[in-house]
């Protein structure tokens, strides 16, 4: 992590390139070679931390793949040596081995065949909504995670670690919800103004790590996690006042938010999908934007890659660091939006259920851009959709999928572990990724 | 020459795997089974085989030594008894509550229980859609629907008993109890373990407290959750060196702390007992039986078979079941270890008072009891 008192590191060569730092320009840019500042701060020779931290965030789509690949795999296997039948095939393996073969692959293609089911297409449904239901499901359940998952991504390249996704979710929820159901408003304002709500609460809460990371260089890990306590107990203690209770009810559970504060479904009543996930599309646009276009963002990488060389280049890096953090928070306000106003309809305990922590996953997954956090946030939406199918035709618990999810980080964030199992020449891989590290060089200045 | 500790290291491992596999492949030895052969009990009510009976938990999940486990438990006895098929989904928060339910009735199930009052909008929205299916909620009374069966529970009742048991069996003249968070089906508990003890200080003249709750502001100390049992064990460990002899944990796991804190406080000097509640935690506890006094049981397993049989044989209705001394939905377990330590005069006692609490001679009033 990039503090502001952190120099650069002593040597010009980053510590895991054998080749000496491509010279900037040599290489004229290329289009696709992107543009991070985190690469080109690699190739400019930081200190080893911040490689560290810049490589598992920033680093290439191959090993997210291969992450992902290895992640089903140990998912098979847990499959196989929790289930019944593998467990009593394999006590007589050697009288009869291929019911044990029969036995694994059984329960491993059962479960990834229920997984798909339940998360793409129902091969076994009848009538093309039913078919098509699995994926309706997928997209809405990837809707907060592709939201909350900007919010980090956006920190990320700013180099801060916002653990604090869940703190955020919470109190825009909690603001829209507020909003939501006290207030009677004419349709389409009230969801407007739902938003906002939820946009400001989740920007608030940013803010307040953003400021204090700026002004008085407390460390955003610190600040957010403690945030995040602090919004979930003010929630706990809202929802034991009358005011955020049902009537005649002292169960802690809000009031439903008028259906004018709801996002309309998208297919109708049939499907849960709603027009959180339009906002969620526009999101990632606005974030593409944001970051690669916009001169703020461009800020915001110059920062994220070295805040020392951006103050000497006469950017305010307190600035930047405040505005990545509200923006950030912004983000998982909408999707704290997402729950309240598009699933949930009403505030309880457990309204940003895992989302801001998955969210650190799907910005990891998704190498802190904003297409890959759309794809990564798909991809854990499916995993959650079809993990409902899986363990409810199966049996299998929905544990596994969370095992699942979990090695995913585990390999991303140690590439060379994938790197030694799939054998990646990593000296070729070098001398490529410097190129376009160079290239990158071009691109961004 | 002298092995290096890395080549010794090196052996050893060597020795363990050696091991490990042979471990495996003896116990892959064994005999093939006869294929075929349906050895699926036959039952006695027709068309249980073609009858599913699914559960959604709340966020505790199905481990959870409390009510969600036991509504399962309650479910797997049925399909062993009854012989019907079931499907099972574990919710991890709220938000995997409708997905949970909508798998559920999409993939046939007959009927559906869910746990937890925070599953009733998610319950109220499919069953007003899905006419034809079942469901039966746990803990909540709110859904008036043809299709949908309310189970709830008096838990007061019997934790009055656990109340009047404590205060008078406790040594120091305080009893103690806390919760999970501050919700009605916990604090139910809590109100009626209050007045029991409230009961006992008026027929004898006592003065034994509670600490933890006050039932006039419904408020007193609660964890915070239904996890962490290192809270449960602080929170205890203050209850005793408060001057508490008897805690009664509402909590689910968190309850476990409360052993642990025991455990330690006992083995140095004190005598502290634990009233477990939900299930029988002599027989439900891993370890630890030995500290308690009683439990407070809320029989949900039964409440859950019976809704099923009853739907099996077409015989299913909306009407809310309600656990009560009476119909013996929530008891007080028996003690077990400390029986010989309870005295007659106590135990007989506690029937009376469990004879007038069913007559009604005792109101145990609770704002968390169901409103009749």
């Amino acid at each position: 992590m990039n503090d502001p008192v952190d120099g650069p590191g002593p040597g010009p060569v980053a510590p895991d390139s054998e080749t000496p730092a491509g010279e900037p320009g040599s290489i004229p840019g290329g289009a696709d070679a992107g543009n991070s500042p985190a690469q080109l701060a690699e190739a400019s020779g930081p200190d080893p931390q911040a490689s560290l931290m810049t490589r598992i965030t920033t680093g290439n789509g191959m090993v997210s793949v291969l992450a992902i690949l290895l992640s089903l795999i140990v998912g098979a296997i847990l499959i196989a040596a929790t289930d019944e039948r593998v467990t009593e095939a394999s006590s007589y393996f050697f009288a009869r081995p291929m019911d044990l073969l029969g036995a694994v692959w059984t329960s491993v293609s059962e479960a990834y065949v229920a997984l798909f089911r339940s998360s793409i297409f129902n091969t076994q449904a009848d009538g093309f909504a039913n078919a098509i239901y699995p994926l309706t499901e997928t997209l809405t359940d990837a809707t907060p995670l592709i939201l909350a998952g900007l919010g980090v991504a956006l920190a990320f390249r700013a180099s801060l670690f916002n653990i604090g996704g869940q703190g955020q979710i919470i109190v825009g929820a909690l603001l829209a919800g507020w909003v939501g159901f006290t207030l009677d408003l004419p349709a389409g304002i009230h969801l407007i103004l739902a938003m906002v709500a939820g946009i400001i609460g989740g920007a608030l809460w940013g803010g307040i790590a953003g400021v204090l990371k700026a002004r008085r260089g407390a460390h955003e890990v610190i600040v957010t996690i403690m945030l995040n306590y602090i919004a979930l107990y003010f929630l706990l203690y809202l929802l034991t006042t009358p005011g955020f209770q049902r009537p005649g009810s002292n169960n802690p559970i809000s009031p439903n938010i008028d259906s004018s504060a709801a996002y309309p479904l998208i297919f109708g009543s049939g499907f849960r999908l709603h027009y959180g996930f339009v906002v969620a599309l526009a999101a990632v646009a606005f974030v593409w934007w944001l970051l690669n276009r916009s001169t703020t963002g461009f800020e915001l990488r110059a920062v994220g890659a070295n805040p020392l060389a951006a103050r000497t280049a006469g950017i305010n890096v307190s600035k930047a660091y405040i505005t990545a953090m509200v923006v950030a928070g912004a983000l998982a306000g909408l999707a704290g939006t997402a729950q309240i106003s598009g699933t949930e309809r009403a505030l309880s305990s457990d309204i940003a259920a895992s989302f801001g922590f998955d969210a650190i996953t799907v910005a990891l997954l998704g190498r802190s851009k904003p297409m890959g956090t759309l794809f990564a946030g798909l991809l854990f939406g499916a995993l959650r959709a079809g993990g409902v199918g899986m363990q409810s035709n199966t049996g299998i618990p929905i544990d596994i999928v969370l095992v699942v999810q979990s090695f995913i980080v585990l390999f991303i964030a140690a590439p060379p572990l994938v790197q030694a199992i799939f054998r990646i020449n990593t000296g070729k891989k070098k001398s490529k990724t410097t190129t376009a590290r160079t290239a990158g060089t071009g691109g961004a200045a | 020459m002298k092995k290096s500790p890395r080549t010794l290291k090196r052996s050893t491992g060597k020795l363990a795997a050696v091991l490990g596999v042979s471990a495996l492949v003896l116990t892959a030895c064994g005999a093939a089974p006869d294929s075929g052969g349906d050895d699926s009990a036959a039952s006695s009510h027709p068309g249980a085989a073609d009858y599913t009976g699914c559960i959604v938990s709340d966020s505790g999940g199905f481990d959870d030594r409390s009510f969600n486990q036991s509504s399962y438990e309650g479910l797997m006895k049925a399909k062993k008894d009854l012989g019907i098929k079931t499907k099972q989904a574990e919710s991890k928060a709220k938000t995997d509550f409708e997905p949970n339910l909508n798998s559920m009735v999409k993939g046939g199930c007959n009927l559906t229980i869910t746990v937890g009052f925070l599953l009733a909008d998610a319950t109220k929205d499919l069953a007003e859609k899905t006419e034809d299916a079942h469901f039966a909620i746990i803990d909540d009374d709110s859904i008036d629907l043809p299709n949908v069966k309310p189970i709830i529970y008096d838990t007061a009742q019997a934790a009055f008993l656990a109340g009047y048991l404590a205060a008078g069996t406790s040594e120091t003249g305080k009893v103690a109890t806390y919760g999970g968070i501050n919700i009605p089906t916990v604090t139910i508990f809590m109100d009626g373990f209050d007045e029991g003890v409230q009961y006992y200080n008026e027929k004898n003249d006592e003065k034994v407290k509670v600490l933890g709750w006050n039932a006039d502001k419904q408020n007193g100390t609660f964890t915070g959750d239904f996890e962490n049992q290192g809270k449960g064990k602080t929170t205890t460990t203050n209850f005793i060196n408060e001057g508490a002899d008897i805690i009664m944990p509402v909590a689910g796991p968190v309850g476990l702390g409360t052993i642990d804190a025991v455990k330690d406080a006992n083995s140095n000097g004190k005598d502290a007992k634990v009233v477990w509640v939900d299930s029988d935690g002599y027989e439900s506890l891993p370890s630890g039986q030995e500290f308690v006094l009683t439990s407070v049981m809320k029989l949900m397993g039964e409440a859950v078979e019976n809704v099923i049989t009853e739907d099996l044989d077409d015989e299913f209705d909306n009407t809310p079941y309600v656990g009560t001394l009476e119909n013996k939905g929530v008891d007080l377990a028996p003690f077990h270890d400390f029986d010989s330590d309870v005295s007659d005069d106590m135990k007989s006692q506690l029937d009376d008072i469990k004879a007038d609490i069913i007559s009604g001679d005792i109101k145990v009033e609770s704002p968390s009891s169901p409103k009749k």
